[in-house]
Parts: C-alpha cells; sequence; structure tokens
C-alpha cells in the first residue's frame, strides 16, 4: 500500500525535483488546427523511422506466425501460381510464347504483380485494420499504409533471388538491361505506395472501398500483361492497353529480365502517372487524416 | 517558473450530423451530390448540429505537477488528453508542450495477439515513443515488473488477462517522457498489481516528471494528484487543490452536500407541530465530510425543532443510491418529545455496511400510531460519497474490481477441508454450519 503521502499537498508546495528542471525555450511540440495544404512533414517521420521498421516487422512476423513451413510460402506461393498459369495457358489457351521458356515469362510478371497486388491490398485496409493505433497514439499516419508495403518488399526480394535461380536453371543470359531491374522496382514501388495510401485513407470514410478494391485488382491483372506478352494485343490497341501504368512497368520488367525490347514510351508514361499519382495521394491523406481519429 | 504545458482556448467541435449517421457509405454521397450538388457548401457553416467538446479550455501546468482530470462522462476529458497526444486535431487553440510526450490512453496499444511477450514489448514500447535502444536497457526490468518471466516467449493470445495486462501497463509505467499522459488505465489487475501501477506513477512524478491522469476512481486522483482540474460540458469549471476539486465535484454531482441547514425557521420543511434544523452527515469525531472511506463508521444527525408540548413520533432515514433504496433504517420506538424545544436524533452507520458510491439520503419523521402522520418527509436532502481506499481491510479484501450491491458488509468466511470426498457428510448440513461457526450439536 503506497501511503497516501500526496494527498492534500498544497499545489504551491516548491518540490526540490523541480529546481534542477530547465524547460527548453521553445516548445517541443505546439499542436494547432492545421489548414489542409500542410506539406508532408519530413522531420516528423525521420523521427518516427523506427516505429516505421517495426509495423514491417510486425507485418511479416504475424503474416507466417503458425504456419508450418513458414517464410517458404514466399517462394511457394508464386512458384504454385506461375506452375498453374503456365499449364492453363500453354496446354488450354495455348497463349504464344515468342519462343522463351514460358515458366519464365509467367514468373517475371507475376513477380511485380504479387508485389503490386497484395502491397495494394495490404496497404488499402492498413488504416482500419489498424484503428486502435489510431485513436490512441499519435505517429504520422503515412507510415501505416507505408509499412505495408515495406512488408511486401520483403517478399519481392526473396522473389527476385527466385527469378534469378530460374534464369539460370533455363540458361537465360542476363542482358545490361537487367540494370533497369531497380528503378523499375522503385517505380512499382512508388505506384503501389501512392495507390495503397490513397485507398486507405478514402477507406476510413468509405468502406466500400475495401469491398471494392480486392475486385478492381482481380480485374486489373486481366488488363495487365502478366499471364501473357504484350505481343497478344493488336497493335492498333496497344496505346490505349498501355494507358495503364502497370501494363508499362510489369513488361518493363519482363523485358529487363529475358533482354527483350524495351518500350520507352510506356515506361516513361508510367513513371509519369506514378509520380503524379504519388504527390496527389500525399496530399488528398494528409487532408483527410486530420479525422481519422474521430469517424474511423 | 515556465509552465511546461501550456494550453490557450483549447476548443474542439464534432459535426454531429456526421457522427449520427456512421453508415455513411459511398453511395449515399453520391446520391447526395446528385440530388443537391451544392448542398455541403451551404450546410457547412450550420452550427445546429455542432457539438463542442472542449470549449476555451485554458490551462498552465508547472513542471513536476500531477494534475488529475476528472469529471463526468461526455465532459470532454478524453479529447482533452486526445488533443495533448495528438490523436486527434482542435479546432481552435493552441498547446504548447516544452517535453517530449508519452500518452497512455490504453494499455497494450497495439499488441498483437500472434506476438510473443518479448516480440510485444519491443513493438509496444516503440509504438509508445520509447527508442530501440532504450528498451534494450530496459527490458529486464519490464520483464521482472510485469512478473512474466516464465513465458516471455509465448504468444499473448496464451496469456491471461492478468498477465497480459501487467505486461502491457510494465512497458507503459517504463516509459520515460518530461509529460505523461495517462487515461483511465488502472481499472485493471489485481489489487496488489494497481497499487504497483500507481507507485509507479508516483515515483515518475517525484523525479520531476509531469503527469497528467484521467480517471473515474476518485481515490486515486486523490491519492496521486496534488492538483486537479473539473470539466463540465467541454469547459474547465473548477481548477485547484485536488480535495477541493473532488468534493466540489463530487456536490456538483450528487443533489446536495452532507449537511443541510435551515436558518430560517419559518421556511424550513415541516409545519406547525414540527420543523426540521438542520441534516448532517459526520464522521464519528463529528468533522464534516462529503467523501469519506467506506472503513469509517458515519453519523447521521437529524436536528429538528418542536413547537407543540407534546408530540409523540420517531424519525426514519432512507438510503438511496445507484437509483434504489439501499435500506431504511427507523427509530425503534415512537417517542413522546415536549416543546417548545429542539432535538438531535443521530444513527450510526457502522463501518464497512455499505458498497462504494454516492448516497443520498431521505428523512421521514412520522407517527403511526392511530392515524398515520407525516410531520416531515424529503427525498435527496443530503448526499456523500463512499470510497474504497483499497487498503485490503474491507469487503472486497484484495480483491480490486467491479463488486456489485448497495451493500457491501465485511462477512466472516472460513474454508476448511471435509477430507476425502464422502456423500453422507456433505448432505450433513447441520454438522457442516456447527463446525464452521464453533455451535454445539
Amino acid at each position: 500500500m503506497i501511503a497516501p503521502k500526496l494527498e492534500g499537498l498544497p499545489i504551491e508546495l516548491d518540490l526540490p525535483h523541480q529546481s534542477g528542471l530547465t524547460l527548453p525555450s521553445k516548445p517541443v511540440v505546439v499542436i494547432e488546427p492545421r489548414n489542409s495544404w500542410a506539406a508532408i512533414n519530413l522531420r516528423d517521420l525521420w523521427t518516427y523511422r523506427e516505429l516505421f521498421y517495426f509495423l514491417i516487422w510486425r507485418d511479416v512476423k504475424v503474416r507466417y506466425k503458425q504456419t508450418v513451413i513458414g517464410i517458404i510460402w514466399v517462394v511457394l506461393q508464386p512458384l504454385l501460381m506461375t506452375l498453374i498459369f503456365t499449364i492453363f495457358m500453354t496446354r488450354l489457351a495455348r497463349v504464344p510464347s515468342g519462343g522463351l521458356p514460358y515458366a519464365l515469362l509467367v514468373f517475371a510478371g507475376l513477380l511485380p504483380w504479387t508485389f503490386f497486388s497484395t502491397a495494394v491490398a495490404g496497404s488499402g485496409a492498413s488504416l482500419v485494420t489498424n484503428a486502435q493505433l489510431i485513436t490512441k497514439v499519435y505517429f504520422p499516419r503515412m507510415i501505416i499504409p507505408g509499412a505495408a508495403i515495406g512488408g511486401r518488399l520483403l517478399d519481392f526480394a526473396v522473389g527476385l533471388i527466385m527469378l534469378l535461380v530460374m534464369m539460370i536453371y533455363y540458361g537465360v543470359r542476363p542482358t545490361g538491361s537487367l540494370l533497369l531491374l531497380p528503378p523499375l522496382i522503385v517505380l512499382i514501388t512508388l505506384f503501389s505506395w501512392g495507390f495503397g495510401m490513397w485507398m486507405s485513407a478514402v477507406n476510413v470514410k468509405y468502406r466500400d472501398t475495401g469491398i471494392i478494391l480486392p475486385v478492381l485488382i482481380q480485374l486489373w491483372m486481366f488488363v495487365s500483361p502478366v499471364a501473357y506478352p504484350v505481343s497478344l494485343i493488336p497493335e492498333q490497341w496497344r496505346w490505349l492497353y498501355f494507358l495503364n501504368p502497370l501494363a508499362g512497368i510489369i513488361e518493363g520488367f519482363r523485358a529487363a529480365v529475358l533482354g527483350l525490347q524495351i518500350n520507352w514510351p510506356a515506361l516513361a508514361y508510367a513513371a509519369l502517372f506514378a509520380v503524379v499519382l504519388f504527390f496527389y495521394s500525399a496530399y488528398a491523406f494528409r487532408r483527410m487524416e486530420k479525422t481519422f481519429a474521430d469517424i474511423i | 517558473m515556465k509552465p511546461i504545458i501550456k494550453v490557450e482556448n483549447l476548443s474542439k467541435s464534432y459535426d454531429l450530423s456526421r457522427i449520427i449517421n456512421t453508415s455513411e457509405t459511398l453511395r449515399d454521397s453520391l446520391v447526395e451530390f446528385i440530388r443537391s450538388p451544392f448542398a455541403k457548401l451551404r450546410t457547412r457553416s450550420s452550427p445546429v448540429d455542432t457539438l463542442w467538446a472542449l470549449k476555451n479550455v485554458s490551462l498552465n501546468v508547472m513542471p513536476g505537477e500531477v494534475v488529475g482530470i476528472i469529471g463526468r462522462n461526455g465532459a470532454g476529458k478524453s479529447t482533452l488528453l486526445k488533443i495533448l497526444s495528438r490523436v486527434t486535431e482542435p479546432t481552435a487553440g493552441r498547446v504548447e508542450l516544452y517535453g517530449r510526450v508519452g500518452s497512455l490512453l490504453e494499455v497494450g496499444t497495439g499488441f498483437h495477439p500472434e506476438l510473443t511477450g518479448r516480440e510485444n514489448i519491443f513493438l509496444n514500447s516503440v509504438i509508445l515513443g520509447m527508442s530501440h535502444k532504450d528498451i534494450k536497457n530496459k527490458f529486464d526490468e519490464i520483464v521482472a515488473f510485469a512478473e512474466i518471466e516464465r513465458f516471455i516467449d509465448t504468444p499473448v493470445k496464451r496469456y491471461s488477462s492478468g498477465m497480459y495486462v501487467r505486461l502491457a501497463f510494465a512497458v507503459a509505467a517504463h516509459l520515460n517522457p518530461e509529460i505523461l499522459i495517462v487515461d483511465e488505465v488502472l481499472a485493471v489487475g489485481d489489487l496488489a498489481f494497481q497499487n504497483k501501477c500507481l507507485g509507479k506513477m508516483e515515483d515518475a512524478s517525484l523525479t520531476g516528471r509531469t503527469v497528467l491522469f484521467v480517471s473515474h476512481n476518485l481515490p486515486a486522483v486523490t491519492r496521486l494528484c496534488s492538483r486537479a482540474i473539473l470539466l463540465d460540458s467541454g469547459s474547465l469549471v473548477r481548477d485547484g487543490a485536488t480535495a477541493d476539486v473532488v468534493s466540489s465535484y463530487l456536490e456538483g454531482t450528487v443533489s446536495s452536500g452532507p449537511s443541510r441547514e435551515w436558518q430560517d425557521l419559518k421556511l424550513a420543511p415541516g409545519g406547525e407541530e414540527l420543523r426540521l434544523v438542520s441534516v448532517n452527515v459526520t464522521k464519528e469525531d463529528g468533522t464534516r465530510i462529503s467523501s469519506v472511506s467506506v472503513g469509517s463508521p458515519l453519523l447521521l444527525k437529524l436536528k429538528y425543532f418542536v413547537g407543540v408540548p407534546e408530540l409523540k413520533f420517531r424519525c426514519a432515514v432512507i438510503f438511496n443510491t445507484q437509483g434504489t433504496c439501499a435500506f431504511v433504517s427507523v427509530e425503534p420506538s415512537e417517542t413522546l418529545r415536549t416543546g417548545p424545544a429542539t432535538y438531535s436524533s443521530v444513527v450510526r452507520i457502522p463501518a464497512n455496511l455499505l458498497a462504494e458510491g454516492e448516497y443520498t439520503i431521505g428523512i421521514s419523521i412520522f407517527s403511526s400510531r392511530g392515524s398515520k402522520q407525516h410531520y416531515v418527509r424529503l427525498q435527496n436532502v443530503v448526499a456523500f460519497h463512499l470510497f474504497d481506499p483499497l487498503t485490503g481491510d474491507s469487503a472486497r479484501g484484495d480483491y480490486a474490481e467491479r463488486i456489485n450491491g448497495v451493500v457491501s458488509p465485511r462477512l466472516e468466511w472460513q474454508s476448511y477441508s471435509e477430507g476425502p470426498f464422502s456423500v453422507t457428510e456433505i448432505q450433513d448440513h447441520d454438522a457442516l454450519s456447527d463446525r464452521a461457526f464453533g455451535g454445539t450439536p
């Protein structure tokens, strides 16, 4: 039992510890109503970088908890998909592969696609699934959808190693265009982040987003060159096809891996699209962020 | 000295139409938009549906102060803490914080059931704003405080709720910010652990940390805080020494205080034959108090004036709490009293009889011989508050969670072994009670 020694203490009483305490001359934190044009507070994001790492770590850790083969699923999942696609497309639909091993063609498309779809689905739902955090502690909210993307980047990296193994297996000699992979990874990350962050904020207010998003992602796969090469699309419709920025990115990814011709205009368009989308969604996020704790 | 927390005219409003309409979906707002595209612009300035959760609250807190924030549900306590911990934004006003803030609005924020105790300690500490290095240094201390050494690598979903709470609080208790914001988190765990937590918070304040503490647990506020502020419908209504603010809160919540006196006899309740002069609830030594421990006996004193030569009657007191009658106590017999003169009737309420809570007292002075007649009949005359200081010697023993009931008498408990199981012995009720309470067969 703690003695009630503080009970009835007169407030003026000068406690000994108070004398040694010096306060900063400027406030550490100022809380004021913000207008919607507030810029992204980069310093704030930097201060909370540890939380960002930890949320990624939590996502990855939790995903494979209580699974028998754990992290092996990261490799197995796209491989199984590749197998299924290969069987269906070559045996049933007879999609032409242009002389390249179909499995590699599919895997090179599935890899960025899997990253995009899981990252967007995960980050789109992330704010709502972390509602408990949002209503109880402060941190820059952008960390949450960002961390959901980050967790999938790890899977992406494992998949890339898998891809190299497959390239060796099929005897595909890497060309100089393989150097294009890192910028392509940055590009698809930026695009996923921009899209996911925007969806996550909209989802806070309209839960419809969470329902429609998986459907949208499903559809999106069919209009992206995941299971088939772009050459399947009639020449006169290509411009329409490449309006989908993912088409340019995934095709670019495949071209870089297999040393095919790179469609620069499509890539440039996709890059521009990703950058604009990212900045727009960062702005939209900041604008909606204020009310998250009240309406989530 | 300069304040560490400076709150100036802080206000927060909620748009009620939005909050009430929680089922707002994309379709609704699309339909709305198609029907009247500019409706939103027009209604934005309408103040009709606005709820002011906080209104012009100004407050300075000095470094090292431990301030309790009290008030009814919906008074704005949690909103204030949420703004100070930057979870939500104010509508107007400004706050300056001259130190790092650690806020504890809930125990175990961000705990993930699938992760182990160890993993959750790291995750939770980072969420609460500790650095990875700090946690590493304090890890053993946290584990020891939570008393879960053996289960540190077990997923927390397999923890008992007690273990879970202990771990969560242990992490929070080792936060090291200059300003600690705590919301109603002590209402968990067993008594020993609660005291440990209170002790930890006391330490925090003694090492110079500033603590803001919201609780409905008035005894805890009184124990911990030197200063308290009282919020009512979003406004700060009192600010001062804890004891004063707590009693003014209690007097505001219940209809009146613990004593009532009628200065002018002609206006006092009653009639020509008898009038009430005063009613007082005091401790045994006569000190008046609105808030008192369940462990101290109380005296309820009725003072009245008999205006006729002789009158035969008895007094009764009605104790109401939680919207119901706890009990009625009547004077054993009707007594003849001669007038004109003033009399007092005192009834003693033993310690450890009533449960914690607010009590209001009704008075009845009547005679039932012949035709029944009430001389005084009054509800809600005085009120007082009983709290359990959790010293372990009340009816609850060392059980710290909520106990139902309007009375909470301390009764005798005995447990003993009956030896190996035997049906005949259990059916023998007389033998059982004899053995327990020492009666002779």
